[in-house]
């Protein structure tokens, strides 16, 4: 017999000679063999030596085999020791009673070696299926709770990075259930330096761990072009080109991401898969969708990829709602969907937008059987001004300041207009002077309006008042992207100097470009109100730094930085 | 069988017949749909008329197929799509790369 088969098996018969005929028959078997004379003795031996198998004399003296296979049961735990008992009754009630005491099964004296020998065997495979379960189920256990020690530590290192950010500002209010993340869900939210908002609400295809794994450079990639000042085409450029390379082809994220500027008192909008998200007045209308109008990041190649985004008007107090389609996907007891329709009917249904958030919760709450654990749910609301949180600092202090008595000219013609933002590079190059840190944001926001300035009105020749209304802003932007991709020729040059003072120094820049100029005097002399949401670059720039003025017939500004 | 195939050796013409849900389920059906046939088709037609719902993992196996048939080079088609099943394709934008009727 092969040795695993072999087993340890206790005989308890009072008889001394059916007891030993047992013994006989079983070792004979090839198994090992212990004898017990009463229930009371087998219940000790099987402690002392963990026999695999019993059998058991069902009427023996000072315990019977009823009340033995019951203690053996209970000591032998989830483990399953087989009790054959071993019985000269055969009413059907005694049989019966052997069975609910515990055993498994029965054999009638006089005993029959060959029958014993297949139930023993029987047995033993019994007993070697429920050892083997057991086995799985305990490995099952120890890797689930591995796997969930893993997500908690990925998850911990995540919520690090994802919380680097501003989600916690308080014009966002978003729920993304615990384990979202393994969902594939992610949101980000941070400030450029020049104070516009970012956010991003993505979703990997897949579950678990393959989900997550693309969270982290894509977070990584938003955190450090948003602070860098980069706006939505480039960092979703550089997204999608770092999914591409790095995610196997079935898998990708889809995504919305805005950019809200207080500035221009305007969100861009690019969606690429996410389902609607909402653009609502302060009263709750629902004035837009933001709808997918892209392939999700990570698929296209890229250079085919489309980088083109959407700009709407958006005043403080005006909402975004952004979902994921877990929200649309909730099902009810009866496996129906959740759905737009029942979305927009509690946006309709809405009379004050700051309780909107739970009322879509509530409504999902109401609908839903069971909560999903893959929700992601963002309230965005419009800022004001003066309630900006202040953009975080991007670079240490570090090292020797450098000698501040340089100067510099960058000029941007042709295809390099169609592609680059200069500004991040030179704000980056702008931290070199140490007293200017501080002012990092206002930096950012003079030179980035200057570019733009000179981008559109100089160069492309945009005329600002078109953006006066909505159909406006969609007109000046399509029209923006149409002008650019036409350029042939034109330029926008910008020159830094800086000077030591003798307690600080002066920054000057300068900003050109190869348009027609405009009427100085006339656009700066009008009230900001007239100036409508075209005119707030010129007061910002005003504003930030000192001694701004336009010469040349506005084809050329000039801006200082004093320290 | 939830997914069937039809391969016309004359037009060179692969046919993958999805029925009931497309989700991650039929991966390994799905893709030896394509992978096990000798010849390289010319043009594949994903045919949707009996699929009920289809997820994202089914994009995920669509994306699979594309670059299996060649990419950006490749001829792959999805027909008879229900609406509810377009509807997903459409979010996706899925339509920039698959001829979608």
């Amino acid at each position: 017999m092969a040795a695993e088969q072999a087993l340890t098996v206790l005989v308890a018969e009072d008889g001394a000679a059916d007891r030993l005929l047992l013994a006989q028959i079983v070792r004979r078997q090839g198994h090992q063999v212990f004898t017990a004379e009463n229930g009371e003795q087998a219940v000790a031996l099987f402690v002392e030596q963990r026999p695999q198998l019993v059998l058991l004399d069902a009427l023996m003296p000072v315990m019977d085999g009823f009340e033995a296979a019951r203690q053996i049961k209970a000591l032998a735990g989830e483990t399953l020791v087989p009790i054959i008992f071993l019985t000269s009754l055969n009413e059907e009630d005694a049989l019966v009673r052997c069975l609910e005491a515990g055993g498994d099964d029965f054999m009638a004296k006089p005993y029959s070696a060959v029958i014993l020998a297949a139930k023993i065997r029987a047995m033993g495979r019994l007993r070697r299926l429920q050892a083997t379960v057991l086995a799985q189920r305990d490995e099952i256990t120890r890797h689930h709770h591995h796997l969930l020690n893993e997500q908690r530590v990925a998850k911990a290192v995540f919520d690090k990075v994802a919380h680097a950010g501003c989600l916690a500002a308080p014009n966002i209010r978003y729920l993304q259930s615990p384990y979202a993340l393994f969902n594939g869900d992610l949101l980000l939210a941070a400030f450029t330096p020049s104070g516009d908002m970012q956010v991003l609400l993505g979703d990997f295809t897949g579950h678990g761990l393959p989900a997550a794994v693309g969270a982290m450079p894509l977070a990584e990639v938003f955190y450090g072009m948003t602070a860098k000042g980069y706006g939505l085409a480039q960092t979703l450029r550089e997204m999608n080109a770092k999914l591409k390379r790095i995610l196997p082809v079935d898998m990708f994220c889809c995504a919305v991401m805005l950019n809200l500027s207080v500035q221009r008192g305007s969100v861009e909008v690019w969606n690429g898969g996410m389902p609607d998200g909402y653009r609502l007045s302060a009263g709750g209308e629902v004035l837009s969708t933001l709808a997918s109008r892209h392939l999700p990041l990570g698929i296209l190649a890229p250079e085919r990829f489309d980088d083109s985004t959407q700009v709407l008007p958006l005043a403080a107090g005006e909402r975004l709602l952004l979902l994921s389609d877990g929200v649309l996907d909730t099902a009810d007891d009866l496996e129906r969907l959740f759905g737009v329709e029942r979305l927009q009917g509690v946006l309709a249904g809405n009379r004050d937008p700051a309780h909107l958030f739970d009322e879509v919760m509530q409504a999902l709450e109401r609908f839903g059987g069971q909560p999903r654990d893959d929700i992601s749910l963002c309230d965005i609301r419009m800022f004001a001004a003066d309630e900006r949180v202040p953009a975080p600092m991007i670079y240490a202090e570090r090292g020797r300041p450098s000698p501040l008595d340089w100067s510099l000219g960058f000029e941007l013609r042709g295809e390099s207009l169609k592609q680059s933002n200069p500004v991040p590079y030179l704000v980056q190059l702008l931290q070199e002077i140490h007293p200017l840190r501080s002012r990092t944001g206002s930096l950012h926001s003079v030179l980035s309006e200057l570019f733009s300035n000179a981008l559109e009105h100089g160069v492309l020749g945009l005329d600002s008042r078109l953006k006066r209304d909505v159909q406006g802003f969609a007109d000046y932007y399509r029209e923006r992207a149409q002008r650019l991709a036409a350029l042939a020729d034109g330029f926008v040059r910008i020159d830094l100097k800086v000077e030591p003072h003798a307690e600080g120094g002066r920054l000057m820049i300068e900003v050109r470009d190869s348009g027609a100029g405009f009427d100085v005097q006339r656009v700066l002399s009008q009230p900001p109100s007239e100036q409508g949401l075209s005119g707030r670059g010129l007061q910002l720039i005003t504003r930030l730094g000192s001694n701004a003025q336009w010469c040349e017939g506005g084809r050329c500004a000039r801006v200082e930085f004093v320290w | 069988m939830a997914v069937e195939t039809d391969f016309s050796q004359e037009g060179k013409k692969l046919t993958i017949k999805v029925k009931g849900r497309f989700d991650f389920g039929k991966h390994q059906a799905f893709r030896e749909a394509y992978e096990r046939q000798p010849d390289r088709p010319d043009s594949v037609v994903v045919d949707l008329k009996e699929t009920t719902y289809l997820d994202s993992s089914a994009l995920g196996m669509l994306l699979l197929l594309r670059d299996h048939a060649g990419g950006d080079d490749s001829d792959v088609r999805v027909v008879h799509a229900s609406s509810d099943v377009r509807k997903i394709l459409a979010i996706s934008n899925f339509e920039k790369l698959f001829d979608i009727s």
